[in-house]
């Protein structure tokens, strides 16, 4: 499992700049993120370097954040990639909350971070078929 | 024990209390009648002459006060005394229009002093109690007003006045104030505020709050209690009649006294002006007794609210008046349907929301539109769009089945929302503009 910072947005000017703003003089690096996004607000996830300062520094800011854990699963960079992860979860009557997915430094290789309900089944299933999961070290590599 | 601060009055008998009540009366209606061309006309317009007001049953033959009186005799034409027995001033904040100034004589702050300190000791206020009061001082009447009833009683006060929040925790915290004095919307923010500087509720020692200048709601008084970790009080005033301490509560919690040695309480009919029988719901008219400088009488206060006189556990005999509801000028009609902001702020505690919220209304395409912005915490939070939909849906439905009303929820960060230090902006009408 993986920790993903999850901040609420409201869906005006100027809000995701002061997010990001802030990210950037406590020089968090971002691996991955994605924005989920309604008529009045958003929630973006953030998977950073650094959970703590970013948390610390979101908060004093007075966003609302909370650390939401979330499975990350190693794949192949190639058709049918994604499709092989979401099959096994499938399978397994595992409904999604949400996805998103990202290409690794190392070559042929992606990432996708789940959020489900049951986040230990998910890991397990995965695992049973093969799958790797990844951890917060191997994440930022 | 249950103490009083003036026991022979505060547990008179209903005949003690009405013979005070019809000499005072009578004596007031004379003299204003005598001293203020202004009642004189009024009275004469509405042919009544000083010797029809017998007893307190004929207080209904008397002409409404209402505020553009007070607006058409700006600054002292009400004044029942000569200038130099007038020692303060006070004012009202003239958010629509003219403000309105009223005068007392130094017989008229020590009879105001007494039913602040009837208040204080009504929670259990003794010359022991630090009696923080964070009301602003000024032209306002809730900062003086509780600062000489603190005083009076001997209690020990500080006149920290409102806004410089922090400084007023620290106050608070280190001289261990007990008994707090502001707008319930200030304690909510100073509640706000001594958490987030991470101050336990048992550093502090405050035992009660007496929170007026506003209508608030149980719902609001359940989570100022826990919050500040004191017993929460309504106290009712406004600054036409004396400021506060026109009515106060006492220990019961039920209700508050209306201080009917110095007022007489009515509750009308806001439409056709009749006054209605006890424990009816109407609108409040109060009329001065012993005031001498400005004796207002049938004052028209656009508060909604209920008289009762039953027995009470603590033992004062005065009539009981419920939590006013709202007022008259602050009912929205939305789509023909009546709603009191109250009636929002009881939905959103009960369903676990913080107690800054802001109403919205405003009219599109000659459709009336009810919105509510209510700040999400972190305990309500989730990273699911899914969540915060069905939350939003949820309270959307309360609104709905309480008000009988639609309306539009919008979640927003926390502090979006103006703190506020005195009286509160809850209602945004932007139909009027």
């Amino acid at each position: 499992m993986i920790q993903q910072l999850s901040v609420f947005l409201e869906n005006k000017p100027g809000t995701l700049l002061e997010v990001t703003k802030m990210l950037a003089e406590k020089e968090i690096d971002l691996r991955a993120l994605s924005l989920a996004d309604t008529k009045d607000f958003g929630i973006l996830r953030i998977i950073a370097d650094n959970n703590e300062t970013a948390l610390k520094a979101l908060q004093d800011a007075g966003f609302i954040v909370s650390i939401t854990p979330v499975i990350a699963v190693a794949m192949k960079d190639a058709p049918g990639g994604l499709s092989s992860v979401v099959e096994v979860l499938s399978k397994n009557e595992i409904n999604i909350e949400y996805l998103y997915a990202f290409i690794s430094r190392k070559k042929g290789s992606a990432y996708v971070v789940f959020r489900v309900e049951n986040n230990e089944l998910a890991e397990t299933v995965l695992s049973e078929a093969g799958f790797s999961l990844v951890d917060e070290k191997n994440i930022m590599e | 024990m249950e103490r009083y601060y003036q026991p022979e009055i505060e547990t008179a008998s209903i005949e003690e209390i009405y013979r005070i009540q019809n000499e005072r009366l009578i004596n007031t209606v004379n003299r204003v009648y005598n001293a203020v061309p202004y009642y004189r006309d009024m009275m004469d317009r509405a042919g009544v002459r000083p010797e029809d007001i017998k007893s307190r049953d004929d207080l209904h033959k008397l002409p409404f006060t209402c505020k553009d009186d007070l607006r058409d005799t700006y600054p002292f034409g009400l004044f029942a005394v000569p200038m130099e027995k007038v020692i303060r001033l006070h004012a009202s904040s003239g958010t629509t229009g003219k403000q309105i100034v009223v005068g007392y004589t130094r017989n008229d702050l020590e009879n105001w002093s007494d039913i602040c300190a009837r208040q204080l000791v009504a929670v259990g206020g003794t010359e022991h109690d630090l009696v923080h009061v964070s009301y602003g001082y000024g032209l306002f009447t809730g900062g003086l007003g509780m600062h000489d009833g603190a005083q009076k009683l001997g209690a020990i006060t500080i006149p920290v006045s409102s806004g410089n929040t922090q400084r007023q925790i620290t106050i608070m915290r280190d001289f261990g104030s007990t008994i707090l004095c502001c707008t319930p919307s200030y304690a909510l923010y100073l509640a706000e505020c001594i958490a987030e500087m991470g101050i336990d509720k048992s550093e502090l020692s405050l035992k009660a709050g007496i929170f007026g200048a506003e209508a608030w709601t149980e719902e609001m008084r359940r989570n100022l209690e826990e919050s500040l970790g004191l017993k929460a009080y309504d106290i009712y005033g406004l600054t036409e009649i004396m400021g506060p301490g026109v009515a106060y509560e006492c220990r019961a919690q039920t209700e508050m006294h209306s201080n009917e040695d110095h007022f007489i309480p009515d509750v009308i009919d806001p439409d056709k002006g009749e006054v209605l029988p006890e424990g009816e719901q109407g609108e409040l008219v109060f009329s001065c007794i012993s005031k001498e400088a400005f004796p207002i009488l049938r004052y028209r206060t656009r508060d909604i609210g209920i008289l009762k006189r039953e027995k009470c556990s603590c033992g004062r005999t005065f009539i009981k008046m419920s939590k006013p509801m709202g007022r008259t000028d602050d009912m929205l009609i939305i789509r023909g349907v009546n709603v009191f902001p109250s009636q929002i702020e009881s939905v959103l505690l009960t369903k676990g929301y913080p107690g800054n919220y802001q109403i919205i209304v405003d009219r599109i395409s000659n459709q009336d539109r009810l919105e509510i912005i209510v700040e999400l915490s972190p305990e309500t939070f989730s990273d699911k769009v899914r969540n915060l939909e069905q939350m939003a849906g949820d309270l959307r439905e309360a609104v709905r089945s309480t008000l009988g009303v639609g309306a539009e929820i919008r979640l927003v960060a926390p502090k979006t929302i103006e703190r506020s230090t005195g009286k509160a902006v809850r209602v945004i009408d932007k139909r009027k503009l």
